[in-house]
């Protein structure tokens, strides 16, 4: 436990960092806090990006883990608009981009990831976009709309998110997708199908397997993308989403142990200095019901990590173990996803994929490893749970829909 | 502004003035009340802001929707007064409003 008058710097104000601030504060910690982040606001939500702000059903208010009053009002110094450019672990300081340089006795890392860019010709024109922050967001709302053509690179869950955003806002939609189905390195094919043909039916369309080889564009702005075939997709924006990287070089260069992350104990305590935990999407952690360790970028985990590194600094017990999850939601259609495919053996569908409300569960013998819930609760739910508990589940009970959820997991 | 009055678990009384517009989850969590995790940040996709309503509010805070139904049938402690807070709109007819966590949300 550290003293409770201790400074604690955080590095990075997204959901992990600022939520950390928050339970340290709930959790009875009286130091001063300093949150800094690169961005110029203060800690948001980003799942809604692609989803409800997109469409204009939220606004940045609401978005807003917090007023920024909060922050004044709970003693936190929160310094926006500055990022960590090194530490220095033997004097336990941090420096940053404007010259300052700040002192800590614990640090948290909550750096967490970047967009991957494409590194092919034409780049670097306008108009060629992510999606990774508010301003990201708000500079994508500018360019779609009824008339305009918007091209995605990347069929994962955010190239799709955005797709069927895009289709609510009136625009015309091309994914362009380097596998030969939708979703390859996260789903099954089952859902990639059905993914697939939800999207087509709602205007957008497919180029998949195919590869963009270049931006081609005028006066500066992008105007297509040239695929590895020859063929131009017109278009007036493209949305980059094939992936994102850890903001790890901070810890890599103050040599802190990393794996594509800064690999955490279950405290999300560095494994090389005492005094400097991870968070997030940067963090390398383990999972001891997967009994591995590895990176994930979702909320669910982001607030997992940082009631971990709170509790630690409090000397609050350690929480308990949660199943890692996520969502997404594209037109009417909410995918809860439980767990991860780890070591899985058969993959059982519950229910009719064309009813718009089926679960895809990944089994290893008779355990349920992970769930994908299309429009159904009941069965991300009970999933979660019996992930969690590990207990063996009768396959043919959990096959048939009319076998309530509850019932399968007794 | 609704004055709303949130009772952890512990019978810890927090009295918080809530904007008309936001839901009864936005206000516990804007104003770092405990015992509201709301992972999901509003999304009804994780049953993390589970309330349950004082009986007298019942009739004011509205009616659950399929998918709250769905959710709530399966989170840990529901009674029959229980609702997922992220559901629940605030506004001046909630003045008074008493809501209580259970004792997990996980």
């Amino acid at each position: 436990m550290t003293d409770a008058s201790a400074h604690i710097v955080i590095v990075g104000a997204g959901h992990a960092g600022g939520t950390a601030a928050a339970l340290l504060r709930q959790y009875g910690h009286t130091g001063l806090i300093t949150l800094i982040g690169d961005e110029p606001i203060a800690p948001y939500q980003r799942p809604p990006l692609s989803k409800a702000w997109l469409k204009g059903e939220a606004d940045a208010d609401s978005l807003a883990l917090k007023p920024l009053e909060f922050y004044g009002e709970n003693n936190i110094d929160f310094r926006p608009g500055v990022s960590a450019v090194k530490l220095d672990r033997a004097a336990k300081t941090v420096a940053l981009s404007n010259g300052a340089s700040v002192a800590y006795d614990v640090l948290i890392l909550a750096t967490g990831a970047r967009a991957i860019s494409l590194p092919i010709d034409g780049k670097d024109l306008k108009g060629i976009l992510f999606l990774r922050t508010a301003a990201d967001a708000e500079a994508l709302k500018a360019q779609v709309g009824p008339g305009k053509t918007l091209a995605v690179v990347g069929g994962g869950y955010i190239g799709l998110e955005v797709a069927a955003s895009g289709r609510a806002l009136g625009a015309d939609v091309v994914v362009i997708e380097r596998e030969e189905r939708l979703l390859a390195r996260v789903a099954c094919n089952a859902l990639s199908t059905f993914f697939h043909g939800y999207h087509e039916k709602h205007g957008v369309s497919f180029e998949l397997g195919a590869t963009a080889a270049a931006f081609e564009g005028k006066d500066g702005h992008v105007t297509g993308v040239k695929l590895d075939d020859g063929r131009t997709i017109a278009c007036d924006a493209v949305v980059v989403g094939v992936g994102a990287h850890p903001n790890d070089e901070l810890a890599k260069d103050a040599g802190l142990e990393c794996a594509r992350g800064v690999v955490v104990d279950l405290d999300a305590r560095s494994i090389s200095d005492p005094n400097v935990f991870a968070i997030g999407d940067v963090a390398h952690r383990p999972m001891p019901i997967y009994d591995r360790m590895f990176r994930m970028e979702s909320v669910p985990n982001a607030l997992e990590q940082a009631k971990q590194a709170a509790s630690a600094i409090t000397g609050r017990p350690r929480p308990a173990g949660e199943v890692p999850w996520q969502w997404s939601d594209q037109y009417d259609l909410k995918l809860q996803i439980a767990g991860y495919a780890f070591d899985v053996d058969e993959i059982l569908i519950r229910g009719d994929p064309a009813s718009g409300k089926f679960a895809v569960f990944h089994l290893q013998g008779e355990q349920v490893q992970s769930v994908e819930a299309i429009n159904s609760p009941p069965e991300f739910m009970m999933g979660k749970m019996l992930i969690l508990n590990r207990k063996p589940v009768d396959k043919a009970k959990l096959a048939d829909p009319t076998v309530s959820m509850k019932e399968v997991a007794k | 502004m609704a004055k709303i009055t949130y009772i952890e678990h512990d019978g810890t009384e927090h009295v918080i003035d809530v904007k008309p517009g936001l839901t009864v989850m936005e206000g516990a969590v804007k104003n770092n009340v405990p015992g509201i995790d709301a992972d999901c940040g509003g999304a009804c996709a994780c049953a993390t802001c589970h309330v349950y309503v004082d009986e007298a509010w019942l009739d004011k805070t509205g009616t659950k929707s399929a998918m709250e139904e769905s959710m709530l049938d399966f989170a840990e402690g529901v009674q029959e007064n229980s609702r997922l807070s992220c559901q629940i709109k605030v506004s001046d007819e909630l003045e008074g409003l008493k809501v209580t966590m259970p004792e997990s949300q996980h």
